[in-house]
């Protein structure tokens, strides 16, 4: 068996050890055994996106150091992967860790991208026989460019519907600390976005990012609506109903 | 916290809670989408286009000086004026004494986001000049007494309902909601005060470099009439809104109109490059050019922002920014909304009082990806961010927060002790139905949404677990 890293994002780890868990047994039906280096923490995303990038850089080459050694690292977050792939070169420019970063920035990808890029394997055995809509995070879709690796991952499972709702490429409004910071702002956007969900009808919205998510069904059920949010790794993992 | 962020504030609350509000420009901002689909598809490559309108700025805004120099030449040899002003006030007074000296009463002005910038039109009303907005949505928002919504459709925020009340109480004899009656009330009373004028004051799209002339686009026609009738023409522009040649127009125009409308190109495009020649039959007989400054040259000497001088005033960033559908142009409380004024109005007017407004952006790259010069403005708001704590401009509290995260972070058995604590605590507070109240741990979170179900366990804990079980 092949075998990669896994990249857990902090706040999955203690909030959504279930995406985890099931980003681990996507990967065992795709073939590849995931070791989760244990020294990881967090990418310094929040830090370096509300601006401070002196306290984001020494645990972005916290980060480097951690996860150097493997070929492969896998995430379940199109955000988390951004930070790495796209932001640390600007993050660590002139510092000697520079190079490390770039190149491994080139080695980590979000798991739908990994699945279908490197892969190939788009065939995982899931059913989840239900009505979904992709929701395009910011950062898998406009940062890292998958469109179509998600929903094609969507499509090849059993019994799921996949319904477009309008606007799924509009932000959700969760953005980190925007969303404590603006959050009067961060929940008409949300509300705009989970009036898209239930438009069309879908049972779950459903994501590469599950920051996204998580901000998506905090309004959804403060709107005491139907909808439900599901992480994509989770729907992957599902043997469908009764297995 | 800056009085200006505290407004904004707020504002935002009021806005976003107001789901008319949304609803008005969500149907605006849906028959913009439709058309600026249609609008690229006349492209052979929408993306090459973009590419080419961001060298042509690149190459103008790299050689400022040479450009505006060959302008200002081709100007005066044909007659014109030129006017350098550093900053508001020189412009202001410039356009005022001119009026003042030419026995001005009436003045009619076409759309001109830099006339707002310098408050041009108050300094005029208060010395006596009569000032008419003749660009149809700004007509309406003066009405209003608002400033515009939209740096492109300024009266975006209202409906036809809306416009139809408006007229009835300050035109007088109208009582209609017809768009076409509407339109027709409208044009009654500007080309009144088009006849009347002694001075027209436009705004520039263009500065064609290599030509001496301005260029100026309207979809109504009031740019030419405004600047051929009355007999002093002042143009009012930023210096950055300069293109080498002629030949670039090409290029620019239907760029800035699929942009801005989704128009392949706009109804009326005009090229103004002097006072009336000696054989021609109209035109002013005074044309002046003012090249303000107010804060651009700084940001053309900041290598890493410089290239927010492309912009051309399309408003694409505006209509694709999330936030601003959400807050709607009233609530930057600048001249400039949307992304590109959450970029521009700290260089314009200060760190201080307007940093907030990069904070205020979810940072998901909608505006970069529409911009049609291709200008980063996401990461510039990134940059504005990077900034703002440089130069000490947050809180205590934050910056120990960061302070905290960062110590944290560095070592993973504390980050794993503080989780469990943190969830332990959270699940015992939840447990006492204490979600979404004032001593609730993530009210900041819960203010606006459910929590959600914290777990008992962290994912490293059961990788331990299996760790330790193979």
């Amino acid at each position: 068996m092949a075998r990669v890293a896994l990249f857990i994002p902090c706040f999955v780890d203690q909030l959504n050890p279930e995406i985890g868990l099931d980003t681990l047994e996507v990967l065992r039906r795709a073939g590849y055994e995931a070791d989760f280096p244990e020294d990881q923490t967090c990418c310094g995303q929040p830090a370096f996106n509300t601006g401070y990038w002196n306290d984001a850089r020494p645990l972005a080459e916290r980060f480097v150091r951690v996860f150097r050694p493997f070929e492969t690292v896998v995430c379940p977050s199109g955000s988390c992967t951004t930070m790495v792939r796209n932001f640390y070169p600007e993050l660590l420019a002139g510092t000697a860790m520079h190079a490390d970063a770039e190149e491994l920035g080139r080695r980590v990808f979000e798991l739908s991208e990994f699945l279908v890029k490197v892969a190939r394997r788009t065939e995982l055995g899931a059913a989840f026989p239900h009505r979904v809509t992709y929701h395009d995070s910011c950062h898998s879709l406009r940062e890292l460019h998958l469109k179509q690796e998600p929903r094609e991952l969507l499509r090849r499972v059993r019994g799921l519907e996949l319904v477009e709702m309008p606007y799924s490429e509009d932000c959700c409004g969760f953005g980190g600390t925007f969303a404590a910071k603006f959050h009067m702002i961060s929940a008409a956007m949300g509300d705009t976005k989970a009036g898209n969900a239930e438009g069309v009808g879908a049972e779950f919205v459903t994501s590469t990012d599950p920051s996204c998510l998580m901000h998506i069904e905090g309004i959804l059920r403060r709107r005491n609506s139907p909808v439900r949010t599901i992480h994509l790794a989770r729907i992957l993992a599902h043997a469908g109903d009764g297995q | 916290m800056s009085s200006a962020a505290q407004e904004f504030l707020r504002s935002a609350a009021a806005k976003s809670a107001d789901l008319r509000h949304r609803q008005v420009l969500r149907r605006s901002v849906d028959t913009y989408f439709t058309s600026l689909g249609t609008g690229r598809t006349r492209f052979i490559d929408w993306q090459e286009a973009r590419r080419k309108a961001q060298a042509i700025k690149w190459e103008a805004v790299n050689h400022l000086d040479k450009y505006l120099l060959q302008f200002e030449e081709r100007v005066k040899e044909r007659g014109g004026h030129v006017f350098w002003a550093e900053n508001g006030e020189q412009a202001r007074n410039y356009i005022v004494d001119l009026a003042t000296a030419g026995g001005v009463r009436t003045v009619v002005k076409s759309k001109s986001m830099v006339a707002e910038e310098i408050h041009l039109t108050p300094a005029l009303e208060g010395k006596g000049f009569k000032v008419w907005e003749t660009d149809l949505g700004e007509f309406i928002v003066q009405l209003r007494d608002e400033p515009p919504y939209h740096i492109v459709t300024p009266a975006m925020h209202l409906t036809r309902q809306d416009i139809a009340q408006l007229f009835k109480e300050k035109l007088g004899g109208i009582d209609t909601d017809e768009p076409e009656k509407l339109v027709a009330a409208a044009r009654v009373a500007l080309r009144r005060a088009f006849f009347t004028a002694e001075m027209g004051i436009s705004g520039v799209n263009f500065l064609v470099a290599d030509a001496g002339m301005i260029a100026l686009t309207t979809n109504e026609g009031n740019g030419r009439l405004g600047t051929s009738l009355p007999r002093i023409h002042v143009a009012i522009t930023g210096i950055e809104k300069v293109i080498p040649r002629l030949e670039d127009l090409a290029v620019m125009w239907p760029v800035l109109s699929t942009a801005g409308t989704g128009q392949a190109v706009t109804c009326y495009n005009t090229l103004v490059g002097g006072p009336r020649g000696k054989d021609e039959v109209d035109g002013p007989e005074e044309f002046h050019v003012v090249l303000l400054d107010n804060g651009r040259s700084e940001l053309l000497a900041d290598a890493e922002q410089r290239e927010v001088l492309h912009c051309i005033r399309c408003g694409a960033c505006l209509n694709a920014c999330p936030v601003y559908r959400a807050v709607g142009g009233h609530t930057y409380g600048t001249t400039y909304q949307g992304p590109i004024g959450s970029v521009l109005t700290p260089h314009l007017r200060g760190l201080h009082e307007f940093q907030h407004l990069s904070s205020a952006s979810s940072l998901c790259g909608n505006c970069s990806e529409v911009c049609p010069v291709r200008i980063d403005l996401h990461h510039h708001l990134l940059h504005n961010r990077r900034n703002a704590v440089k130069a000490g401009e947050r809180s205590w509290s934050e910056r120990m927060a960061f302070k905290a995260f960062r110590w944290t972070m560095m070592h993973p058995s504390w980050f794993a002790s503080l989780g469990w604590l943190g969830r332990r605590a959270l699940r015992a507070a939840y447990g006492l139905g204490l979600e979404g109240t004032a001593v609730d741990p993530l009210r900041a979170w819960t203010k606006e949404r459910a929590a959600p179900p914290i777990p008992p366990r962290s994912f490293r804990s059961f990788w331990k677990e299996r760790r330790g079980a193979d």
